[in-house]
């Protein structure tokens, strides 16, 4: 890794929810960094409140207790060097590929000629160009994916969260579109945060693997994931020797029974 | 196309063939229903089957068309009616619309509101009418009222349970792009329910039409419900059935104008 310097921290972060039939503990003490432009991964058993914390470092939600911090400065709401990527592309049927990328430029009044050129700029440089005028129904999957991914870069995000962003595909889909969305964020050199329930996934795209315990959640292992081969590609990091151990090792953390 | 291309199986040949013949088998099929029952309606009445005066005969609705048309007053009576139930189904779909986005806006009222609006709801529209006639005055405006008001709960309750049923994951997506409420109204709610409102415009023009008929047997001295009750009077069912036909034409018409209206807005679905 380069100069680890921490872009996002997670200060005793907890997090509870209320209902009439009571509170429930979705995270606690829950304490981690990120670092520059690695690629983490946050993996943990179903309902362990991944997305909670990826919502509350979208600054979606306020924790109960803790904080996030991000270059530094207390999360309080929504921040624009944060970019978020839903599960599903979340593109809007009604507006064509082109608008759908330009909406968060649209929502942080940002949206002028240059903008609007980078934007289409980034659609033709992975290879939507010629869909701009397209609507979503009449793309693929994986390129819906990447259009997805697009509208998150516009608004040039240091940080991209990614929630589950490919459990919605099919498998051989979401092989290509991980290795598309890989190859785009290390070019891109963005920083970015995984939040998965597939290990192979997280260990074939992550500098790190941030294993959750069963609610509240809170750190139970980091896997530095080293593998002996330079490749950056998904694919081909499934095949590393050192594939297997880790995957392995991560699968007892989980615990799944 | 289907024969002209040598690239078409025979096979494939046969099924459009078969395809298109069963279309045809339909159209021609509505269309003996028309003409039958014109025809036996009209034979029925000749061959004093029936009395005419009582079921009235296809040529003397034709007749009385005439009739209506040279004395100037059938466009008259057309357009009264219409230019009522069109501000009715209008004012009710976007009065409606605007009250659903209150109710969006504000939960709490949404909630404190909700059983008000299911009596209004289930109150049979029609029982207010006399109110309206006291307290608006007898002509055209109680007449839009009625409509508006038969349609204008329905409304509100249609597209507000649109507005609610958006997918959260697109209102959290632009959430974490730092959207205001407005700005999710406008970019999400609102395109989002494109389809709920023109529902709700398409089952408005019906339920206006109701209102309006009804507003006009109450208190209209024009239209096509006048005509109607006029008609029944005067034991002229010529007339009556005349308006009944013509207010079948029209009320289908503009259904097909709201569907064509779907249609073009709804392009990228």
């Amino acid at each position: 890794m380069m100069e680890a310097k921490v872009i996002v921290e997670a200060k005793d972060l907890t997090m509870n929810y209320h209902t009439l039939d009571g509170e429930t503990a979705a995270i606690k003490d829950l304490n981690l960094q990120v670092y520059e432009g690695e690629f983490v991964s946050i993996i943990g058993p179903s309902g362990c409140g991944k997305s909670t914390l990826l919502s509350l470092i979208a600054g979606l939600l306020t924790p109960s207790n803790g904080a996030v911090l991000v270059k530094g400065e207390v999360v309080s709401g929504p921040n624009p060097n944060v970019g978020y990527m839903p599960q599903r592309d979340q593109l809007f049927p009604w507006r064509n590929i082109l608008n759908n990328v330009l909406i968060g430029l649209e929502v942080q009044h940002k949206l002028n000629d240059e903008t609007r050129e980078k934007a289409k700029e980034l659609l033709s440089t992975y290879g939507l160009g010629d869909f701009i005028h397209h609507y979503p129904n009449q793309l693929s999957g994986g390129m819906r994916q990447r259009a997805a991914l697009i509208r998150t870069l516009a608004i040039n995000p240091e940080i991209l969260l990614l929630d589950e962003s490919f459990s919605a595909l099919d498998y051989q889909t979401r092989l290509a579109v991980s290795d598309e969305v890989r190859s785009i964020i290390y070019k891109e050199k963005k920083t970015s945060i995984l939040v998965t329930h597939d290990i192979a996934e997280a260990i074939s795209m992550s500098d790190r693997i941030i294993v959750l315990t069963k609610r509240p959640a809170t750190v139970k292992n980091i896997h530095e994931i080293r593998l002996s081969c330079d490749e950056l590609s998904p694919i081909k990091r499934r095949e590393a020797p050192e594939f297997r151990s880790y995957f392995n090792q991560i699968w007892k953390e989980l615990d799944v029974k | 196309m289907i024969n002209g291309n040598p690239h078409i199986s025979r096979e494939h040949q046969a099924y459009l063939q078969a395809v298109k013949l069963e279309q045809m088998k339909i159209v021609i099929s509505r269309v003996a229903i028309l003409v039958i029952f014109v025809v036996g309606w009209e034979l029925a009445a000749r061959w004093k089957m029936v009395d005419p005066f009582i079921t009235s005969q296809p040529s003397r609705i034709w007749a009385t068309l005439v009739n209506l048309h040279s004395e100037g007053l059938l466009y008259h009576h057309i357009g009264i009616t219409t230019t009522e139930t069109v501000i009715g189904f209008v004012s009710g779909t976007i009065i409606g619309t605007f009250l659903a986005v209150i109710l969006w806006w504000s939960e709490f009222l949404s909630k404190v509101l909700d059983p008000y609006l299911v009596v209004l709801n289930a109150l049979p529209k029609i029982a207010l009418g006399p109110i309206l006639i006291v307290w608006i005055g007898n002509g055209s405006p109680a007449i839009v009222a009625m409509a508006l008001l038969i349609s204008l709960i329905v409304t509100v309750i249609s597209v507000h349970s649109g507005f609610v049923q958006v997918d959260e994951a697109k209102i959290k997506l632009l959430r974490t792009f730092g959207a205001t409420k407005w700005q999710i109204l406008q970019k999400v709610i609102l395109p989002a329910s494109v389809p709920t409102i023109v529902s709700a415009l398409k089952i408005n023009v019906g339920l206006s039409w109701v209102g309006v008929i009804v507003g006009e047997f109450l208190v209209s001295r024009a239209g096509l419900g006048y005509l109607i009750v006029y008609g029944g009077q005067v034991f002229n069912l010529d007339l009556v059935m005349t308006s009944v036909m013509i207010l079948a034409i029209e009320a289908a018409l503009m259904y097909q104008g709201v569907i064509y209206l779907e249609k073009s807005l709804g392009k990228w679905q």
